[in-house]
């Protein structure tokens, strides 16, 4: 049971051949039989799962399910959920039980999803390790000495480990891809305000967007019917019709143009991981696709214009966090000020004060224009880029991530290093643009993802690529551990 | 030396939405603390704004009317810095792209009409309030205003006395309140004046340092505040210091400055453009539409009433202050059609019950329609003016309409020329020590020893009779006698 | 751009953060080479290039002014660290 699909799944809720109440039981003691190894929820909600479970099942019984009924999914602990602690992995939100539930958590109730839990991630989304967790690291299921990526790494070990079907992530410069490709799991970033961003605790508010995580493209096709749309609580969700993901699933990949960056190809990219990035492109190549060299030449830049942009609007978007109305407030604060201070250094984990700091120094009367100004200009160079390679080509291939997944503490300590390992990721968050990783090969035993780029929109046509993909090659369907 | 005080007044008011500017909670004034702010007012985690139509089209309304450029593309940005009655830590404000561009207003004053420009006006929220009754030493939180729309008007340095600037700020006054987009109640925190004052030897162009005086809320402070700061500023320099850029509050107990605490030594408020909201792009359709909304404003309408109703200058300008007035003002007149007539009755004997009872127009007891009924029978001859004081009385207190009270109370003038003649033959015959010095007299002063026998015939007819008939048949019979 | 150890305290303090005296010096290293690493930046040529402030080139979208937010003072308060009559509380606010 743990190794079927969502919509595997889904096919079996409405059969009979299995109830929600069942499938939802079969998981929460899984994951309380398994999770102390990869510490990938911050918290479960098993009573709360068990009643939705038994609504969906009543729902499943009266005919009046939908695609999404009665199946278990876990919230990235990002995503504000009513009654239900809401961390975002920081000390700071420990205390927090949000009095209200986002679009997203909204829209997969009113779907009849039953929530297992809340997933690890590093604090307030900052990191590609998730070891800035308040709530400890969470570890790689492919190898539990090695970091499962971030920031959404407690939704992508958790998927991995078989714990839940599929979760929710975000992905701000990478925390939905990256975490994918490092545990060998499938995620899509998309468009910005594809995804309502209301109630998904903001980190960078004009870089942030939700997608789903989960074991196929299909099954994040059916995640993104339910998440996707517009909001009219977030002014920066789109109008853009949505479209059923998983109708052009099936659509024939002859005539397909792919472009691949040359710079995503270079030396910044791991020699045995870039074997298998090339294979999989061959392998698309088989399926009809024609394959072009193109060039994002200012693909090294987006490092230090995300460096700018994500902390800038992170230093403003953190300052809520002040001890008043909700979450951490210090011990005997002896005037205003020392309420600030304390509340905040000792609320906050060092990588969220240093990106505070960054963001805040960058916004400095005198710095701006040679900082957060220079930072989006370049953002613009960079879409550009992108727009220009569209004219030519449908979609984007290369690679996730430079390497696998690393040891935990290996950069800990020294934050450019962790920084340039996002390399792959930052520009399409930049220009907006979605994107997606599925597991195309292992290195030493480790996961490689495939990143997929595509236009504006078009979400669709990336899940057909990947989900053609994957009728074809095995690599999503191998698990790092044996139910 | 001769000093020039050089005077620029930014102005607050809060527009009279009936939700915030981003959030969908109440803005009605006085309810308990904290029941009129929701989750978005309160910057939950993952809260997100969305802007007010409604704050829009009055910013627009008062763009119309000051003659200014509507910003066809406003930007909101964020002013960063902590304050417990500013929830996200920052303020969402415009700067570089304000929603109203450059306009002006003309004043009164004693030199005659002066233009006072208005470099801007921009949109923004309003804070929440601390109180500061004792809470065990703390200081208590209520955001029930924060979020309130507000425009910030901000005049050029144009003003040269306080009797200017209070004139300037009464005339926004009348401007936003003829305009409806403001309730005008400076008690409540309606409308705000901070005041930036500095002096400069008399002849000089450039300008001295500065002060800010914070936060004045009537018009009489505005001019006292001024004056007592001009004076301390002109001590300070004759005295051999110099001005401080900094902001002060005016004490109207004390009649004095102070310089407030200054709230941060280094002040950096690291405006960005906030990412959480879109650009706000009106077309010159909507700004068309909404000017065909517009209602005549006291200019304009000041000229109507001197060119259309011949009133004074004097009468024409407080008859259109205040639109409220104003309109009561044209149905009274509808109702009569004696402009200088209804000019004088809601200027005089309606404004002194008025403020006697301390009421607004709009809960007048007497209405316009009344009022005017009232002057009807004035024109008609029906009542004298004296009779229609009384008669005014009595609907001030009772009620109804003026022919009611009339035919209620018998007050309908005696016009019957017979009876009149009666009347005057009685007095005459009962006056013979005044009729023999009315013919001793010589022709030219006897029309001032009328009134004995006027008198005399008002008070036997119980003032009911017509003082015209009177007037006529008293002289024509007394003249014949001294023939 | 390297930064010192009195930057770094005048930046936690813009941001109302305190810091352990005896991170500074990490935090005063790491600042600087994240800086140096953004300063990369100034390689690019942008003259003339018009910022990106958001990826999609959307308009605000306006909000009817209707109220649709009522009371629910006591859910908000209920994970607020002191309340009293209804009031947030803090250390006094001088003003």
């Amino acid at each position: 049971m743990f190794e079927k699909t969502l919509s595997e799944l889904a096919q079996d809720l409405r059969n009979g051949t299995v109830s929600s109440v069942e499938l939802t039981q079969a998981f929460i003691d899984r994951i309380n039989r398994c999770d102390s190894e990869y510490n990938s929820f911050i918290t479960t909600t098993p009573e709360l799962a068990l009643q939705q479970a038994k609504a969906a099942d009543e729902s499943l019984a009266a005919g009046t399910a939908g695609p999404f009924t009665g199946l278990p999914i876990a919230h990235k602990d990002l995503f504000c959920t009513e009654g239900v602690k809401t961390s975002c992995g920081s000390k700071m939100l420990d205390n927090f039980e949000s009095p209200y539930d986002a679009t997203v958590v909204a829209k997969f109730k009113s779907a009849g999803a039953v929530m297992l839990g809340k997933t690890n991630m590093d604090e307030f989304a900052m990191g590609s390790t998730n070891e800035s967790s308040f709530y400890g690291a969470c570890k790689n299921p492919w190898d539990i000495s090695r970091v499962p990526g971030g920031s959404s790494g407690g939704s992508a070990a958790a998927v991995a480990a078989r714990l839940t079907p599929a979760a929710t992530g975000s992905d701000t410069g990478g925390s939905i891809r990256q975490p994918a490709a490092f545990c060998g799991i499938t995620g899509i970033k998309p468009t910005y305000g594809r995804v309502s961003r209301y109630g998904m605790v903001a980190y960078a508010s004009s870089l942030d967007q939700g997608g789903p995580m989960a074991r196929s493209a299909e099954d994040c096709a059916l995640m993104l019917n339910v998440m996707a749309g517009q909001d009219s609580m977030d002014s920066t969700s789109s109008a853009q019709p949505t479209e059923d993901y998983t109708a052009s699933l099936n659509n024939s990949l002859q005539g397909l143009k792919i472009g691949v960056p040359k710079e995503f190809m270079s030396a910044d990219l791991d020699s045995a991981m870039a074997a298998q990035i090339e294979t999989a492109i061959k392998q698309l190549e088989s399926l009809g696709a024609t394959i072009k060299e193109v060039s994002l030449p200012n693909t090294r830049m987006s490092i230090p214009a995300y460096y700018i942009i994500a902390p800038a609007e992170a230093s403003s978007n953190l300052s809520r966090f002040d001890g008043v109305r909700y979450g951490y407030r210090c011990e005997n604060p002896q005037d205003l000020e020392d309420l600030y201070k304390r509340t905040r250094g000792e609320g906050f984990g060092s990588e969220v004060k240093r990106r505070i700091m960054v963001g805040t120094y960058a916004l400095c009367a005198g710095y701006y224009d040679a900082y957060y100004n220079k930072a989006q200009q370049i953002r613009r160079l960079i879409q550009q880029d992108f727009m220009r390679i569209f004219e030519e080509v449908d979609v984007i291939v290369g690679p996730t991530t430079p390497s696998p997944a690393f040891t935990i503490g290996e950069k800990v300590n020294d934050p450019v290093a962790m920084y340039m390992e996002d390399i792959f990721t930052l520009s399409l968050n930049l220009a907006g643009l979605p994107g997606m990783s599925v597991p195309c090969g292992q290195v030493n035993g480790l996961p490689v993802g495939l990143q997929l780029i595509g236009n504006y929109f078009d979400e669709a046509r990336l899940l057909n690529v990947a989900h053609q993909y994957q009728q074809n090659t095995e690599w999503h369907t191998l698990s790092p551990v044996t139910a | 030396m001769e000093w020039e005080t050089v005077i620029g007044l930014e102005i607050h008011v809060q527009l009279a939405t009936n939700t915030k500017i981003f959030s969908g909670a109440s803005t009605a004034f006085g309810a308990e603390p904290n029941t009129q702010a929701c989750a978005v007012d309160l910057a939950l985690p993952g809260t997100l704004p969305v802007f007010n139509d409604g704050a829009q089209k009055m910013a627009i309304m008062f763009g119309l009317a000051i003659n200014a450029e509507i910003g066809k593309r406003a930007v909101f940005e964020r002013k960063n810095y902590f304050y417990p009655d500013l929830p996200k830590g920052y303020q969402t404000t415009q700067l570089e792209a304000p929603i109203v561009g450059e306009g002006y207003v003309d004043i009164e004053t004693e030199d005659g009409e002066r233009r006072v420009r208005i470099h801007h006006a921009h949109l923004e929220e309003d804070a929440g309030k601390s109180l500061h009754e004792d809470f065990h030493g703390q200081s208590g939180i209520d955001l029930n205003r924060a979020g309130t729309p507000l425009v910030e008007i901000v005049s050029e340095p144009d003003m040269r006395t306080s009797k200017e600037a209070a004139a300037y700020a009464r005339k926004i006054h009348a401007i936003v309140t003829n305009l409806g987009i403001c309730d005008g109640n400076m008690a409540e925190g309606s409308m705000r004046c901070d005041c930036n004052v500095s002096i400069r030897p008399k002849g000089s162009d450039t300008l001295g340092t500065r002060t800010e005086l914070k936060n004045i809320n009537s018009f009489r402070f505005i001019e006292r505040a001024i004056d007592t700061e001009v004076e301390r500023q002109i001590d300070l320099i004759e005295d051999g210091g110099t001005v401080v850029q900094e902001t002060r509050l005016y004490d109207p107990d004390k009649n004095e400055t102070r310089s407030m605490r200054s709230k941060e030594d280094a002040n950096d408020y690291r405006y960005f453009p906030c990412p959480d909201l879109l650009p706000v792009v009106v077309d010159d359709a909507y700004v068309e539409a909404i000017r065909l909304t517009l209602p005549e404003l006291p200019d304009a309408r000041k000229e109507r009433f001197i060119s259309e109703l011949a009133l004074s200058e004097y009468d024409a300008g407080v008859l259109s202050a205040y639109r409220n007035q104003a309109d009561y003002f044209e149905s009274v007149v509808e109702c009569c059609g004696d402009a200088k007539l209804a000019a004088n009755w809601v200027m005089g004997e309606l404004a002194k019950n008025l403020n006697a009872a301390d009421l607004s127009i709009d809960n007048s007891p007497v209405s316009a329609e009344q009022l005017g009924g009232l002057l009807v029978r004035i024109k008609d001859n029906t009542i004298s003016g004296n009779i229609a004081k009384k008669v005014f009385e009595i609907q001030w207190n009772e009620g109804g309409t003026a022919d009611e009270v009339i035919e209620a109370k018998g007050l309908k003038q005696v016009t019957d020329t017979g009876a009149i003649e009666t009347m005057i033959d009685e007095v005459i015959a009962n006056a013979t020590a005044q009729v023999e010095q009315y013919k001793a007299a010589e022709p030219e002063k006897r029309g001032k020893m009328l009134g004995f026998f006027m008198g005399q015939v008002m008070k036997a007819s119980g003032g009911k009779a017509n003082p015209g008939a009177v007037t006529g048949i008293l002289k024509s019979k007394l003249d014949a006698l001294c023939d | 751009m390297s930064i010192d150890r009195s930057d770094v305290e005048r930046i936690a303090h813009l941001a109302r953060l305190e810091l352990n005296e005896q991170d500074i010096p990490a935090y005063t290293e790491n600042l600087s080479s994240i800086l140096n690493l953004i300063d990369e930046m100034q390689q690019i040529d942008t003259d003339g290039v018009e910022p990106l402030a958001h990826p999609l080139d959307a308009v605000q979208r306006l909000r009817a002014d209707e109220v649709t937010e009522l009371n629910q003072r006591d859910k908000l308060q209920a994970v607020a660290p002191a309340v009293e009559e209804g009031l947030f509380l803090v250390p006094k606010v001088i003003e």
